[in-house]
């Protein structure tokens, strides 16, 4: 049961959102920009260090909906479950594994950052605006995931409800708030 | 020097990380103009002693002075941002805000540690659903802050009277960016309207 009451089969933020749209108006004009807005990083890799931040901090709903949305981007889910489980080890380009550093370090508090691991993006061909958008992408989701659990949303548990709800999001991007996505 | 280019030398801190990209920005601003600004029955200093709070315990210096110096204006007093800041669960504020307080440092460390009897709490002491929901929103928004000033390396003056200036701007004017953006060199000064 959530802290709050939130419309009934809303899972996760979708609940929240229609709880105060105030608020939720603002969130989503973020993560359209950050996820889908034009980026020489493909949605797929950004939607790849939303999920990895929603899974080291534990956030089930945060971290299934945007595996699933990953998955729809770059029609590959061992990609995601590998970097969920080991960015070092997935295969994903050097320049990726290089943001993913700095966003698990700014998931543990940014003042982890040092200059060290900008370089190091850098030096693998990563732009000032990728490391800006790595460092605010990570950030956003510890809000995110904050406000998704911080509230005690519903997470379902069934994958293929995430896949059919991730397919739909990767299509139609974030500004379609308030409309219900219904699983079939 | 924050650890990007681009970033303008003259806008220490955040605002110079939401004036790097407008587009990102923007939406930022206008979710904070809501929390800490809109109507609520939470008063803009219980508000900000929220934003202080958590800015506190992720360390993010800038963040923490300048939401300290915020609530310090609008309260009229120092004492209750230090309390808080010290233990939120024993400061000397209403009991509402002290069990918001509490679930906000909660959200802070991470969104599962706030309990059912913590929510409980709260409505007990008279909190309504908005406010436990800006509370955990608030608390949540201020750990994307923080990680944002910090993990970019912002410039983080040391200077007193700029905080106090930045907390004039921002209790008098609010969040939103100044239609005309900032006075070059002057990051407490809107350019003119």
């Amino acid at each position: 049961m959530a802290h709050i009451p939130v419309p009934e089969g809303q899972p996760g933020i979708r609940g929240l959102m229609s709880f105060r749209p105030e608020t939720a108006l603002p969130l989503n004009q973020l993560v359209e920009v950050l996820l889908q807005g034009p980026s020489a990083l493909t949605k797929g890799e950004r939607e790849l260090i939303a999920t990895y931040v929603s899974s080291l901090n534990r956030c089930k709903y945060c971290s299934s909906i945007h595996g699933a949305i990953a998955k729809a981007h770059l029609r590959d889910g061992d990609v995601v479950a590998r970097v969920k489980a080991d960015p070092e080890t997935a295969p994903i380009s050097a320049k990726l594994k290089a943001l993913l550093r700095i966003a698990e370090k700014v998931q543990m508090g940014g003042r982890n950052v040092s200059d060290e691991d900008v370089a190091a993006a850098r030096a693998e061909g990563a732009s000032d605006v990728e490391i800006h958008d790595a460092v605010l992408i990570a950030a956003a989701f510890c809000m995110f995931n904050r406000y998704v659990d911080g509230l005690a949303t519903w997470a379902p548990d069934d994958p293929e409800l995430y896949d059919q709800m991730g397919a739909h999001r990767a299509e139609t991007g974030y500004l379609t708030a308030g409309k219900p996505l219904a699983p079939k | 020097m924050a650890y990007i280019d681009g970033v303008p030398a003259s806008l220490p801190g955040i605002t110079g990380l939401l004036e790097y990209r407008r587009d990102t920005g923007d939406p930022i601003r206008d979710l904070t103009q809501i929390l800490l600004r809109g109507e609520s029955t939470l008063t803009q200093g219980e508000r900000e002693l929220i934003a202080t709070v958590v800015s506190h315990r992720n360390g993010c210096r800038f963040c923490a002075t300048a939401h300290t110096a915020a609530a310090d204006l609008l309260l009229g007093e120092s004492t209750s941002a230090e309390a808080v800041k010290c233990d939120p669960a024993t400061a000397p504020v209403s009991g509402k805000l002290r069990a918001l307080l509490v679930i906000a440092a909660k959200v802070q460390e991470n969104g599962r540690r706030v309990t059912d009897a913590d929510a409980a709490r709260a409505r007990a002491e008279g909190a309504t659903d908005r406010e436990i929901h800006d509370t955990v929103l608030i608390a949540a928004l201020f750990c994307l802050y923080n990680r944002y000033v910090d993990g970019l390396g912002a410039v983080t003056p040391t200077d007193p009277a700029f905080y106090r200036g930045l907390a004039e701007r921002i209790v008098h004017r609010g969040y939103l960016r100044p239609p005309g953006g900032f006075a070059a060199g002057r990051p407490t000064t809107p350019a003119k309207e």
